[in-house]
């Protein structure tokens, strides 16, 4: 089991988080006035999945219960960025 | 009793006189039985050696051919000697100490422990054919069951207890800096010296002492082995676990440690996240093989040297040595040491070689190259080594073979920087070149421990100032000295038979039929053949099958490769893995009273919660009729403070929010954003900036991360603070016509009238005395209720109040099924009772609630794309024509042309109507009110219903608005 460090905690198992999906571009909600059925369900069903760098959305339930974006080497599992979601206090 | 009519070495005792390392207690000695006969060892002695001693030979029979075994390795992987023990199957018999009445079983004796060999062979020959498993799977498949009842006579395991155990199994975490796996002289160096640097260590050893090979060494190596205790024992910062297995190695240094001989505890899982590990795993002795390979009296050397120096056990008589290096050496010294006749020292660096070993029941000669036989009742082996190098692996380490050295071996060099590989693993050396070598290997995984430290420290989290790395000196590395490995000949086998895997009973010619047939992969070969895939999990097996294969191919060692080693590396019991239950339970302040009161209880998710009090259709008729209190604690409650809270729940509930007056409680549903019905409660506005919002008890925790994620992920800006306040508050439900009545003799400062508290509205106040209680007017039941906040701490007195103030009106406790079957009457879904992973919300009867001309709000767009569609389910009423039947829960509802049209989601007997009631999902042509439809029972028993309004009981809801 990997460590993974949040943003408000440090570094922690990675049992302690809840995976929540590819964030940045990825994951983002289209707008829901304009969004076709395709688009909505790429949203929530498609997932890039890469063999690489991922974007990944966590929240840290068993911690802070702060959300944060990642950058997680899906090979490796090298974290190279966290990013507290909606930035830094 | 006899398993065979074999040559017992000897009438008398195989113990010998007090060796200089041995490890038994002989002042104190213990009975035990084998197969129901009294026997004795001493404390210190394993079944193995014990039996041993009392000259048994042997020990078990084979799974497959139920061809006679005795010890080998006289260690934890002796395949020979796994015994049943009581009731406990599979003992390692030759590594688990002997206890006082031990009642010490043979395995695999069917059928009988005094067999008829023939009939068993006779079998085997039809059923036993290498990839049996997969020839006789394939068809026909009628005759599975009969392989079947033959193929359960032949599992290697012992018998299971149908009893459950009282075994206690634990867990628990460890953050050492540096796990030292393996005990021996560089593992038990590489601690100290880790320790001396400051480190803390965790040092785990397989067996029962530290020392490895040390123990069974002569008068230099105990000199060493004191000295090296002594270290280890001066040193606060390491942690000793014998008996005890890092089992594998995970991402970032996750490594789970079994541990075993803890006082109470059967095993206990040690969850370790290390900073550096270091692998100091030693050698495996390698068997070997050729035709007689697997009789009793076949050791190896370090067999051997076990059972004459730790155990003090006399092997055999007569021996025949054939030795390829200098432990090989050092048996044949150990044996002439102490009496035994040697009878020959066969020498495979000069070319010397056996042929095969003959006996019936065990060795009485050994043939050698040439011809010449001779006579013994002990062939011993050492023929090479094998690197155990699963952790080593684990890490990203793949062995490769190396012919001058005889064996794969791992390359330092590419393990990542958090694994280092000490000792006999790496290569072989005097003690004082193990133990340096462990030293320096210490040193460096405490340095780089540091490292790792400062490294995790320096993680730069939000709510600290991002710093600039402090520049640390990181001291130099440590320069580990080589180990040079000498020469050793290539001995796997010498090709006339015998068994490669004796857990599996996978012979020479086996696998070379396999091998023929096309399975000329390792990986291939050890699926088909089962070879490597019993107890010993390939750890003796592996290198020879690889050996083998190789020869039978042309190909070379290194090009045939390896079997990939995965975790664990010590079979683990699903006790251990499962430890102690650590799931909390959660109660009510209330609970005592429910105890007291005969609650039959209800397991809710992590709640427990009262079911009913004996009579769940009379505490019905007593909300209908007079009134009832429930304790409904477990619902989900957030409170919320900001000013942007309508905004908030805009954007989270499907219907509108902006004009909710402070006062006032509304009905709120929540939907995913693929539409799909989420949750539901009420929530009130308790002031201007103040709401108190409510969950169902199962949603409590996913619609609190729901909001967190909405708030924190997509609206940062808003100012909204989000409390969960579940069990701050035990909420009482008080319900039925004088429920008005009862809670006006307990209020203050409160007026109950309709016109100054009327129904969906929400006042504090005090109740019973008790300051601060949230009430709501709701009417979950569709009663007149109140359903009331307490502060928790007073739960239990505000619930006996209640009890006592309204004993004239009748007040009844009711619990959760009357609760069922009160709402179910009126027609009020359950979210996940009457709504599936699949039904949106037009589907849960919700039509008037979903406000699609919001602008935005989770799943608006499936939503109204669903709406769009229609030809969705409904939700609808449905009552079966005759009143006595009630369908059970999920009863198919079909079609007229018979397929499945619906399903019952909720039914009960209604106390209210006398008869019986239900809600149901169903298709859109059949939903029409007063339509008929079938529904099918599970047992197939098909009724009719009518479908009727979802609202059974007071359509109108005049009830709860009074
Ligand atoms: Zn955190």
């Amino acid at each position: 089991m990997m460590l993974l460090p949040c943003p408000w905690c440090g570094p922690r198992s990675a049992t302690e988080f809840r995976f929540c999906g590819e964030a940045g571009e990825a994951g983002a909600r289209p707008d829901p006035a304009t969004a076709t059925p395709e688009q909505w369900r790429r949203y929530l069903y498609l997932h890039a999945n890469p063999r690489g760098w991922s974007t990944e959305s966590w929240y840290h339930g068993s911690g802070c219960r702060r959300y944060f974006t990642a950058e997680r080497h899906t090979l490796t599992n090298e974290v190279r960025s966290t990013t507290a979601a909606g930035g830094a206090p | 009793m006899t398993i065979l009519p074999i040559t017992r070495s000897t009438a008398t005792s195989g113990r010998l006189g007090p060796q200089p390392g041995e490890v038994i207690d002989r002042h104190r000695t213990l009975d035990f039985t084998w197969n129901g006969r009294v026997l004795q060892g001493h404390p210190g002695d394993t079944l193995a050696s014990a039996l041993t001693a009392a000259g048994e030979r042997v020990l078990s029979r084979s799974y497959k051919y139920h061809r006679p075994r005795g010890l080998s390795t006289a260690s934890y992987l002796d395949p020979g000697a796994l015994f049943q023990v009581g009731d406990e199957p599979n003992v390692r018999g030759a590594h688990r100490l002997l206890r006082e009445g031990d009642d010490v079983r043979s395995q695999n004796t069917w059928p009988s422990l005094a067999f008829d060999l023939k009939a068993v062979n006779g079998l085997a020959g039809r059923f036993l054919a290498p990839g049996f498993y997969y020839k006789t799977f394939i068809k026909p498949e009628r005759l599975w069951p009969s392989y079947e009842k033959v193929l359960r006579t032949f599992v290697h395991a012992g018998e299971i207890s149908p009893v459950p155990g009282t075994e206690v199994y634990d867990k628990r975490y460890a953050h050492p800096d540096v796990v030292v796996a393996g005990g021996g002289p560089a593992g038990m160096a590489a601690a100290v010296a880790a320790a001396r640097a400051g480190a803390s260590v965790l040092l785990v050893e397989e067996e029962h002492q530290l020392g490895g090979h040390l123990r069974w060494g002569g008068s230099a190596e105990l000199a060493a082995l004191r000295e090296l205790t002594a270290a280890v024992a001066a040193e606060p910062g390491i942690e000793v676990m014998t008996d005890s297995v890092a089992g594998a190695r995970f991402d970032d240094n996750w490594i789970p440690i079994v541990q075993r001989s803890l006082p109470g505890v059967a095993e206990r899982l040690v969850k370790a996240r290390a900073k550096t590990l270091v692998v100091a795993a030693g050698l495996i002795e390698r068997p070997y093989v050729f035709a007689g390979n697997d009789l009793p009296g076949v050791l190896l050397s370090t067999g051997v040297r076990r059972l004459v120096n730790l155990h003090a056990v006399r092997p055999g008589q007569r021996a025949v040595v054939l030795t390829a290096n200098p432990d090989g050496d050092a048996a044949a010294a150990d044996l002439a040491r102490v009496g035994v006749d040697v009878a020959a020292v066969i020498d495979a660096r000069r070319g010397e070689g056996i042929v095969a070993a003959h006996g019936r029941g065990g060795v009485q000669s050994v043939e050698l190259t040439g011809g010449r036989r001779v006579e013994a009742d002990l062939l011993v082996t050492a023929v090479g080594w094998t690197a155990p190098t699963s952790l080593l692996n684990q890490s990203g380490d793949d062995p490769v073979y190396d012919p001058r050295t005889a064996r794969f071996r791992p390359d330092p060099a590419r393990l990542p920087d958090n694994v280092l590989a000490a000792g006999g693993i790496v290569g072989e050396g005097s003690t004082d070149e193990l133990v340096a070598h462990g030293d320096a290997t210490g040193r460096e995984a405490a340095r780089r421990a540091a490292r790792v430290a400062r490294r995790l420290a320096a993680v730069p989290t939000a709510v600290t100032t991002p710093r600039p790395p402090v520049p640390q000196p990181d001291a130099a590395p440590v320069v580990v000295p080589e180990l040079v490995t000498p020469d050793h000949p290539e001995l796997f086998t010498n090709g006339t038979g015998g068994f490669v895997d004796q857990c599996e009973d996978v012979g020479l010619k086996e696998l070379r039929t396999a091998i023929r047939e096309g399975y000329d992969s390792v990986e291939l070969l050890k699926r088909y053949t089962t070879a490597t895939m019993g107890p010993t999990q390939g750890k003796l097996e592996t290198v020879n099958m690889v050996a083998v294969l190789a020869q039978a191919t042309g190909r070379t060692m290194a090009e045939t490769g390896t079997t990939t080693w995965r975790p664990m590396y010590a079979p683990v019991t699903l006790g251990a893995l499962a430890g102690r239950p650590s799931e909390p339970v959660r109660y009510s302040p209330m609970q005592p009273w429910h105890e007291r009161h005969g609650a039959v209880p209800l397991v809710a998710g992590q709640w427990i919660r009262p079911e009913h009090y004996g009579d769940p259709a009379a505490e019905v008729t007593a909300v209908r009729t007079r009134v009832g209190i429930i304790d409904v604690t477990p619902i989900g409650k957030l409170d919320l403070r900001g000013p942007d809270i309508p905004k908030l729940l805009e954007l989270l509930y499907v219907n509108k929010w902006q004009r909710l007056a402070v006062g006032r409680v509304r009905y709120g549903v929540m939907c995913a954003e693929d539409g799909v019905v989420l949750d539901d409660g009420v929530t009130g506005r308790l002031g201007e900036d103040h709401y108190l919002c409510s969950t169902t008890s199962s949603g409590a925790a996913t619609v609190w991360e729901w909001v967190e994620n909405w708030l924190q992920t997509a609206h940062p800006e808003w100012q909204v603070h989000v409390t969960p306040v579940t069990t701050a508050y035990a909420s009482i439900n008080v319900a039925g016509p004088h429920s008005r009545e009862l809670v006006g003799r307990l209020v203050e400062g409160l007026d109950l009238a309709s016109e100054a508290f009327g129904y969906m509205n929400v006042r504090s106040a005090t109740v019973a005395g008790v300051a601060d209680c949230v009430l709501w007017r709701i009417g979950f039941t569709g009663e007149l209720s109140y359903e009331i906040h307490v502060p928790a701490a007073y739960g239990l007195h505000v619930w006996e109040r209640l009890m006592a103030a309204g004993e004239d009106l009748g007040v009844t406790p009711f619990g959760v099924e009357a609760q069922r079957i009160l709402r179910l009457e009126k027609g009020h879904a359950i979210v996940g009772q009457d709504t599936d992973g699949l039904t949106q919300g037009f589907s849960a009867g919700l039509g008037d609630l979903i406000k699609l001309d919001k602008p935005d709000f989770a799943g608006k767009p499936e939503l109204a794309w669903q709406h769009e569609r229609g030809g969705h389910p409904r939700l609808v009423g449905l009552r079966p024509v005759d009143p006595t039947i009630v369908p059970p829960e999920a009863s198919q509802i079909l079609d007229r042309d018979g397929s499945i049209a619906g399903r019952i989601t909720s039914s009960r007997m209604s106390p209210t109507l006398g008869r019986a009631i239900c809600l149901g999902q169903l298709e859109p042509d059949l939903a029409e009110i007063g339509t008929r439809v079938t529904v099918r029972h599970p047992d197939g028993r098909d009724v009719v219903a009518e479908v009727t309004d979802p609202v059974h009981v007071d359509p109108e809801g005049a009830r709860q608005r009074v």
